[in-house]
């Protein structure tokens, strides 16, 4: 059975206050690099999965959407690869 | 009125749920732990209790949310059942889907811990009928994510539906029109981020959470 591994990134909508994202973005401006702008600190998770392609895929998109993020505040998207098999393993 | 607390790992403020249920509604409050499938026989009230489930790993109240007891909690309100969910509570129930919008990191990033003034927007409920209308209330609050947020229709929709029950009078998080506690549509279910519980004996500093145990006891709606 194939195995894959998923790397999930979570985001708060553009339209919510990111209190951290703004406070590094002021920390990196107090130390002299004032021209970034548009901070936004998220969340990223792995797993792995083992499974044909489009279990995984469908059971990923449904963990993702129902468990890792809450849609009301945040944006998720995901990539799946399948993992190499480990020689001797 | 038969009351039930549910255990999360990393509930702390569920003694004092159990405390104030005791002192008001119902002598032989029990707790109930999560992992449970059912609810005691006869439970009116449900009571999610403030803290730190699951130690707030991955969103504060998601992981509590997909509990076991959480599918027995939904049947409960479905069937018209109370349900309070204070701080962590309230978490819990955005996350399940039993309230609208959610809570995320207070605007300044800080814990807040002190008491704060509310105002009792909604006096007709069956959780705040003991109360007159606008009474300002002095109640704890100890979170670091308590800014409501809910998409702009969701907002209108509380407010012109009366589903804003308790307003900060000076807003300690940046939630959204002030909002500290919502209820649902048919009024059997509500979150609030203060603590009542910890405002119902003068040796606590405030009685004036008692308002809410005396509104279920009588359960009538004005």
């Amino acid at each position: 059975m194939p195995t894959f591994n998923a790397k999930v990134f979570v985001t708060l909508k553009p339209s919510i206050l990111d209190p951290q994202g703004r406070t590094v973005e002021r920390a990196l401006s107090h130390l002299d690099h004032a021209n970034v702008a548009g901070v936004r600190v998220g969340k990223y998770i792995e797993l792995t999965l083992s499974g044909e392609r489009a279990e995984v895929e469908a059971q990923l998109a449904d963990i993702v959407e129902n468990v890792l993020s809450n849609p009301v505040m945040e944006n998720a998207r995901w990539e799946l690869e399948e993992a190499r098999e480990v020689a001797g393993a | 009125m038969k009351t039930a607390v549910i255990q999360f790992p990393g509930s702390n403020c569920d003694a004092d749920a159990l405390h104030a249920a005791r002192l008001t509604l119902d002598p032989d409050a029990q707790f109930v732990w999560h992992t449970e499938a059912g609810l005691p026989e006869g439970t009116e009230l449900v009571f999610l209790p403030g803290g730190f489930s699951y130690g707030d790993h991955l969103r504060s109240g998601a992981i509590a949310a997909r509990s076991p007891i959480m599918a027995a909690v939904k049947e409960h309100a479905e069937r018209g059942g109370f349900v309070l969910g204070v701080c962590n509570g309230f978490q819990v129930l955005t996350e399940s889907g039993l309230l609208p919008g959610a809570l995320s990191r207070n605007r300044d990033l800080h814990f807040h811990c002190a008491p704060v003034h509310l105002r009792v927007e909604n006096h007709q409920t069956a959780f705040t009928g003991a109360y007159e209308a606008n009474q300002v209330l002095e109640i704890p609050i100890a979170h670091g994510e308590g800014n409501y947020y809910a998409d702009p229709e969701t907002i209108a929709r509380l407010e012109a539906e009366g589903r804003v029950v308790f307003r900060y009078m000076d807003n300690p998080n940046g939630s959204l029109n002030d909002i500290a506690g919502i209820i649902n549509e048919d009024g059997n279910v509500l979150g609030m981020m203060p603590h009542p519980e910890r405002a119902v004996e003068l040796l606590l500093g405030s009685e004036d959470g008692l308002g809410m145990f005396e509104s279920l006891k009588v359960g009538v709606v004005k």
